[in-house]
């Protein structure tokens, strides 16, 4: 597991039915690029999250393939419709296999 | 001045090297816009790509992409070793089509957002961003 990796979203905590709201995501990573050389001059292997999804009662709401161009602490912002009460989750999959999730409750009333 | 045969072959080969890099970045980048579109042809309008005119730090340059009615973006930045920069696939409960980020830059260049429309067809448009300090290697 990559060191340090912590998820990080913004949703509101209520909406009402069928609002659009902005979500926004942050995880740290270190997004290393594949790029870059060591003092040593010997390349630094690539560790990116490639994949990132966000999903709301189970239906997709946005699904991300990300490259190494992406910045160190991948932020996304995006809006998404809220048709009922229910919870979001956000996954990120990292090369080396891990997948980090997070979930926020939305109250709908 | 006088050049001699040896000095004019240099300047030559000098000149053929530097003349292939950005030759060898554009294939790919059109490689990369062909295995999106599938060869079809990719029209105007209907996708807005906001990014800085001047980025500082090639590192994080903050881009917005925004096409209605897409079913996938796909950025990719011409003037990167490998050109592919992000895919959005945008789901049912997505309520515009329209995502931010922060890309990585390695120097002056076009940004390009080609869009998917639900119908299938290409949207496209570019931007070019000049960049003070690279983001990558280093």
């Amino acid at each position: 597991m990559a060191s340090g990796v912590k998820p990080r979203v913004k949703v509101p905590k209520s909406a009402s039915a069928g609002e659009v709201i902005i979500i926004k995501t942050l995880i740290s990573h270190k997004m290393e690029s594949g790029q870059r050389k060591d003092a040593d001059g010997n390349v630094i292997p690539r560790s990116i999250i490639n994949r990132f999804t966000a999903e709301f009662n189970g239906e997709m709401v946005i699904d991300v393939n990300l490259e190494p161009a992406i910045s160190t602490n991948p932020y996304f912002e995006f809006e998404a419709v809220v048709p009922e009460s229910g919870d979001f989750t956000f996954t990120w999959y990292d090369d080396d296999g891990d997948v980090y999730t997070e979930t926020k409750s939305i109250s709908v009333g | 001045m006088n050049v001699t045969r040896r000095q004019t072959l240099a300047i030559g080969l000098g000149a053929a090297a530097a003349a292939a890099l950005p030759f060898g970045a554009m294939a790919a980048t059109e490689d990369d816009i062909a295995a999106f579109t599938g060869g079809a042809e990719v029209g105007e309008g209907g996708i807005t790509l906001t990014a800085p005119e001047i980025a500082e730090n090639g590192n994080t340059v903050p881009i917005e992409v925004n096409a209605p009615g897409a079913t996938a973006i796909v950025v990719l930045a011409a003037g990167n070793p490998n050109p592919g920069v992000v895919t959005f696939n945008f789901g049912p409960l997505a309520a515009s089509q329209s995502a931010s980020t922060r890309i990585r830059l390695a120097g002056t260049q076009d940004v390009i957002a080609i869009a998917k429309m639900a119908d299938g067809s290409f949207v496209q448009a570019s931007q070019s961003v000049k960049v003070t300090i690279g983001g990558c290697g280093g």
